[in-house]
């Protein structure tokens, strides 16, 4: 147990050093001069060389990466070429930003994905679920972009309850940022959900016809009582590992939603980065978003060892 | 996936070793024609392939002129979609935005599965530290958010049709590797690969004649089903201004020039999202239908 807890603790390291690997060596590696290509074609020489000098881009890239590395293991992420800043302040308060977004969605997708796959798994092939699962074809069809526009339309422009466009900036206090998430929420936990709707409705179903179900409702159990008692762990399991998977797929959800809201976040952070071609920015963000997924995915993974004991016994697990 | 490259996904089963045989071609055209998602579906594709291939014929407009007179128009009988800010025909921009998403996604998707099964099977077929050191990398690629990967790729190399489809080959292969892979470590071990490898056959060989052709269902149902993220990933960056460049008619790009506009013209929104929308929709039912017909577990899908 211990042993494979280490196990999958170093593998992590290793995925997240991979990563960080590959970040750095898409940015700096592939386009001919970085500094260049941060300025544009028609940069004087001038610029190019002081920027060279800046980017430190006249040592070999190896000691550059092992120092950049040595950094980011400090929390130093270096300074953003745009704004001067130390990247690592304005990235803290822009994930602060994204993680109101991303815990109310996961709360709000995860409960109610898992309500409406039950029922649709119970009620298989009968009304609820040919309801249930048309929503969820449909919300799995159109992207986050079209949610949060139609969002927009009905819910700021049609009926003016919220917000169409945030105007408070990435270092406004929680309690001003709260109006603010509630249409990202929505926009986000629609797709989501209809992911995770899919998988647990398909685990209920199997579980529903394992023995051990039939048994439990020999002995007279109730069928509130064999779902919630007996069904439901079992039938959570794979749903933790598409939890896991969506988090991955929430930091690109949540850049393009945030982008359509103006929501002072990582996505915001993400595309102005690209924008204004601030490397620095970029791998910061890639860094983290890479520790944010491979957490996730060791919590599902120990999550699922809670949850079923025959994954305790040290046995490898499925990836 | 519409129905001419569904044949050819059969054809390839029948061609060589062991595959499906024309019987189970049949069944599984049966269980597909019986199923009326799966013809809802494969019939939305095969609509949208029919309207962005006979655009010009099915619009007297142009989907780029600028008609600054005729600008933000409701629908009419000229328009029966209306017209966007810059005077252009809402309906015709939506028809060509087909052949874009079209084209790009098919190409994007293909790429992809291709380069995803080859590496797929390889690694499954040579296994030891190849198998190692590929699993590690692919986990590491799969923990960079996708749409942050095709902005560094996009930034990189500037965006594109081609930037594009090598950015979502990139971004998806390492996902089909992991399903073919595990689809190849089935068959790997079986009688007819161990008599292949007996006869001292070198790797390619075995993979193109004795484990593609028993994994071709898998393979068509990765496709179908990668093909709907993909045409939603690329309809995104477009949105985000990444991916067409104006006045390219592209979905995702409409939706996000036509926002502002959208309380006085808001057909010039919901119409290509409904584009989008029933061609992501028949790809998903297309699918499901496939998975369903071949018996392939469709729901181990990520990201």
């Amino acid at each position: 147990m211990l042993f494979y807890v280490t196990r999958r603790l170093l593998s992590a390291v290793v995925t997240v050093l991979l990563a960080s690997v590959m970040v750095f060596a898409a940015v700096q590696l592939l386009p001919g001069d970085v500094a260049t290509q941060v300025l544009g074609q028609d940069a004087t020489p001038e610029a190019v060389a002081a920027l060279r000098d800046q980017m430190d881009l006249n040592r070999p890239a190896v000691l550059r990466f092992l120092d950049w590395i040595a950094g980011v293991v400090r929390g130093d992420f270096g300074v953003s070429l745009v704004s001067g800043e130390a990247v690592a302040g304005t990235l803290w308060l822009h994930l602060r930003n994204t993680m109101l977004i991303a815990v109310a969605t996961v709360a709000v997708a995860v409960t109610s994905s898992i309500v409406l796959g039950v029922l649709a798994g119970l009620y298989r092939d009968r009304w609820p679920d040919t309801v249930i699962s048309t929503l969820t074809l449909i919300g799995m069809s159109v992207p986050e972009f079209v949610v949060a526009t139609l969002l927009v339309l009905a819910l700021s422009i049609t009926v003016p309850v919220l917000p169409a466009v945030v105007l408070d900036e990435a270092s406004a206090p929680v309690a001003d940022l709260l109006p603010a998430i509630v249409l990202p929420t929505v926009a986000l936990s629609v797709v989501m959900t209809a992911y995770i709707v899919r998988m647990t409705r398909t685990s209920v179903i199997d579980v529903m016809a394992g023995e051990f179900v039939t048994t439990a409702r020999l002995k007279g159990i109730g069928t509130a009582r064999v779902v919630v008692r007996h069904a439901l762990p079992s039938a959570l399991l794979p749903t933790l590992n598409v939890i896991a998977m969506n988090v991955a797929w929430l930091v690109g959800g949540v850049a393009v939603v945030e982008n359509v809201f103006n929501y002072p976040g990582v996505g915001q952070l993400m595309l102005e980065a690209v924008h204004n071609r601030d490397l620095p920015v970029l791998q910061a963000i890639a860094v983290v978003s890479a520790v944010v997924y491979v957490l996730c995915n060791l919590a599902a993974d120990l999550g699922a060892m809670a949850l079923n004991p025959r994954l305790r016994t040290g046995e490898r697990s499925t990836r | 996936m519409s129905d001419p490259s569904q044949n050819r996904a059969g054809d390839g089963g029948q061609g060589a070793g062991p595959a499906p045989a024309t019987g189970a071609l049949r069944r599984t055209l049966r269980s597909l024609t019986r199923s009326t998602p799966a013809m809802v579906g494969l019939g939305l594709v095969a609509l949208h392939v029919l309207l962005a291939l006979f655009a010009p014929l099915l619009t007297p407009y142009s989907p780029t002129a600028n008609t600054p007179d005729q600008a933000l128009l409701g629908p009419g009988a000229d328009h029966w979609a209306g017209t966007d800010a810059l005077g252009r025909d809402v309906l015709t921009r939506v028809l060509y935005g087909g052949q874009y998403a079209l084209v790009v996604s098919f190409a994007a998707t293909a790429c992809a599965v291709a380069l995803g099964t080859l590496l797929g099977c390889v690694t499954a077929l040579r296994g030891g530290w190849f198998d190692d050191a590929l699993m590690r990398v692919l986990d590491a690629v799969l923990a960079i958010p996708p749409i942050l990967a095709l902005l560094v790729v996009v930034t990189v190399l500037g965006a594109g049709p081609a930037v594009i489809v090598l950015a979502v080959t990139i971004v998806y292969a390492p996902q089909v590797v992991r399903v073919v892979r595990a689809a190849a470590l089935g068959v790997a071990p079986l009688d007819y690969v161990t008599a292949a490898r007996a006869r001292g056959e070198r790797t390619l060989p075995i993979l193109v004649r004795e484990v593609l052709p028993n994994i071709v269902n898998v393979v068509a149902v990765e496709f179908a089903m990668r093909a709907s993220w993909v045409v939603l990933l690329i309809s995104s960056l477009s949105f985000l201004g990444f991916g067409a460049n104006p006045p390219t008619p592209d979905w995702g790009l409409m939706v996000s020039e036509n926002r502002t506009a959208m309380v006085v013209v808001p057909w010039a929104s919901l119409a290509p999202i409904l584009a989008l929308a029933t061609l992501v929709v028949g790809l998903n039912l297309s699918a499901d239908g496939l998975s369903k017909a071949w018996g392939v577990d469709r729901v181990k899908e990520s990201s």
